[in-house]
């Protein structure tokens, strides 16, 4: 067991080391790295002060040994809009947009789980094939349009959301939440909606497919032979079975919200790290697109290293065979 | 002769292949009118000229007279906007329609490229074996662990605007499905008798690949490519609604909803409504001949 945790440590610190370079690759070799880490409003001087500062006009190999290092420390760059360091502006964004991902992912699940379970069920009536061709609908709808059509019925013509901001917020242990206030937790639930509506399309159609394939085990035939209630066959057997794969993927699924609500950050003007990406993008700030990437990349080795973990321990077979390879 | 017998017959299994998948496909109704739908949007998108009322591109016959006209209003001289005009007096629906070539066009492009690229790092891998695959797919692993709306942005943000550069992005996205894909189903059929009994003819390995491994290892590949079309249009569509895809000259439904958005506030619903209605058409439909063809080609999930 142990021997596998620290098999994917390494992994993570490998994916993280490759990114990193890619990073390094994309930024600082591709392009032209003076345009990119030099503010274009700098004139001469400061020019030649930044290259020698930054160190560009030293080898590529000194370069990449100084950009590591620094990368190490913490120091990601200067915001060029904002003049304070990158790392710092992405963190103090970071509440929100793990806040709106969080409840996503919950509506998501809330959603998938027991509407995929009915289907699985009932595969051939009205309801299972409702809900499988519903589940097609929600995850072919494009998520910024839906998002907008949210807040054109809820909030231009019934007016009874907000259709953008993130409302009042509440400190819990020095971190800013919308969600134990009323009027945040108004702001929350439409982009939590738009976000939730994809995952729970996939969730369903994922509990839909394990439920079929468990009520076809062994397992649960066995279960019913013994006599048990259907309640219990369903509510113990079959749920446990389908728990593993929406396990995983819910755990995938948490990483890819958070990249996606860079889009449902911009369209309800929600101040979470995607809409600052964006905004970095459009005005070039160069210093917190690579900021954004590591922070990102670091966190998804995270929640990937944490998934493994939850799946070791709720399916046994992958212990055995993680240590046979 | 013999090996020209085994052709003929390879020839007359693929046509009784791909007969029996057509007519399991055709025994949902659902399915086969998606299907009729897709082709009656790309018959649109490609003779857009010919069935457009208007040339949205061309600025002389707007009129700025007629700008954010409710939908199934007329125009001065008494031309019928069936869904409305934008903030310059265009047509919605002829924007529309422009608007879905270009967005098809660009999924269509790069899911081939994609998939020519794809499909040949995962034949190789599967064929090669040992490091090579060990390398390739940890490669792939690795960029399928993240999202591709993550890599597209990024990859948009360093390339800069352009529908080239989103046709960059979007293969970058794709190619690794399909070389796991097609690795999977190639492993599979490598084993089999007649890959080896083409080995032991001595064929060239680029023969054995092409010839008998690509053809029985690709039908797994159409599901994913189905899939992938929609992923692409949705993923474009994103991209220019969050001003980083297609230019404005040329916009399509993305931009077109973007667009809208600015209208949206203050009641002029139908820019940004229509558009995103065509999308979900577009894309619904490809899901739905996607998710009926993952039925028949992949016999776990079959009844």
């Amino acid at each position: 067991m142990l021997a596998f945790l620290f098999r994917r440590f390494g992994q993570g610190l490998f994916v993280v080391a490759v990114m990193a370079t890619l990073v390094f690759v994309g930024v600082y070799a591709l392009g032209n790295p003076i345009d990119i880490l030099i503010s274009p409003e700098a004139d001469q001087l400061e020019r030649e002060q930044a290259i020698e500062r930054l160190g560009l006009d030293k080898p590529l190999w000194v370069q990449f040994a100084l950009f590591v290092k620094s990368a190490l420390t913490g120091n990601l760059g200067i915001s060029f809009v904002h003049g304070v360091p990158a790392i710092d502006l992405i963190l103090s964004r970071m509440p929100a947009t793990l806040e709106l991902a969080f409840v996503a992912l919950v509506i998501s699940v809330g959603i998938g789980i027991p509407a995929g379970l009915l289907a699985g069920l009932t595969p051939r009536s009205l309801i299972g094939r409702g809900i499988m061709t519903g589940s097609i609908l929600g995850f072919s709808v494009p998520n910024f349009w839906l998002g907008l059509m949210l807040i054109l019925l809820f909030a231009v013509e019934l007016k009874v959301l907000p259709a953008g901001g993130r409302g009042e917020t509440v400190d819990v242990l020095g971190i800013g939440l919308s969600l134990f206030t009323l009027d945040g937790l108004r702001h929350l639930i439409l982009p939590a909606l738009t976000l939730g509506i994809y995952k729970a399309s996939l969730i369903t159609r994922l509990s839909y497919a394990g439920t079929r394939d468990a009520l076809l085990q062994d397992f649960v035939r066995f279960a019913r032979a013994k006599g048990l209630s259907e309640r219990r066959v369903v509510g113990v057997h079959v749920l446990k079975a389908i728990l593993i794969p929406v396990v995983t993927v819910i755990g995938l699924e948490l990483g890819s919200m958070i990249a996606f609500a860079v889009v449902t950050e911009t369209v309800f003007a929600w101040p979470g790290m995607g809409k600052l990406l964006i905004e970095s993008i459009y005005r070039l700030d160069r210093p917190v697109i690579v900021a954004y990437l590591i922070v990102i990349v670091v966190m998804f080795v995270v929640i990937n290293f944490t998934v493994d973990l939850i799946y070791t321990a709720l399916d046994p077979r992958v212990r055995l065979s993680g240590q046979e390879a | 002769m013999a090996l020209v017998d085994i052709r003929v017959d390879d020839i007359e299994t693929w046509h009784v292949r791909a007969g029996r998948t057509f007519g399991e496909f055709a025994e949902s109704r659902v399915a086969v009118a998606a299907l009729g739908l897709i082709v009656l949007l790309l018959v649109v998108a490609v003779l857009a000229p010919w069935v457009a009322p208007q040339n949205p591109y061309d600025l002389s016959q707007l009129s700025i007279m007629d700008n954010k006209l409710p939908p199934l209003s007329r125009s001065l001289d008494g031309q019928l906007y069936l869904l409305g005009t934008d903030d310059q007096g265009r047509d919605m629906l002829s924007a529309i329609i422009f608007g879905l070539r270009l967005s098809l066009t660009v999924a269509i492009v790069a899911t081939g490229i994609a998939l020519v690229l794809g499909a040949c790092v995962g034949l190789l891998a599967a064929y090669a074996g040992g490091r090579i695959d060990a390398v390739l797919m940890r490669i792939v692993d690795i960029q399928l662990s993240f999202p591709a709306i993550l890599i597209a942005l990024i990859l948009v943000a360093i390339l800069g605007k352009g529908v080239d550069k989103v046709v960059i992005a979007l293969i970058s996205v794709q190619w690794a499905y399909y070389a796991r894909t097609i690795r999977g189903s190639a492993l599979v059929e490598r084993r089999r008798e007649y890959i080896e009994a083409a080995r032991g003819l001595a064929l060239p390995h680029w023969r054995v690949v092409f010839r008998h491994l690509l053809p029985n290892a690709f039908p797994p590949l159409i599901v994913v490519a189905t899939v992938q079309v929609a992923h692409a249009i949705a993923l474009e569509a994103t991209l220019s609604f969050l001003g980083l895809g297609v230019p404005i000259t040329e916009p399509s439904l993305g931009l077109l909803i973007a667009n809208g958005y600015g209208y949206m506030m203050s009641g002029s619903y139908w820019i940004a409504f229509y558009p995103g209605i065509a999308l979900l058409i577009a894309i619904a439909a490809i899901n739905l001949v996607g998710d009926r063809l993952g039925e028949v080609l992949n016999p776990r999930l079959a009844r």
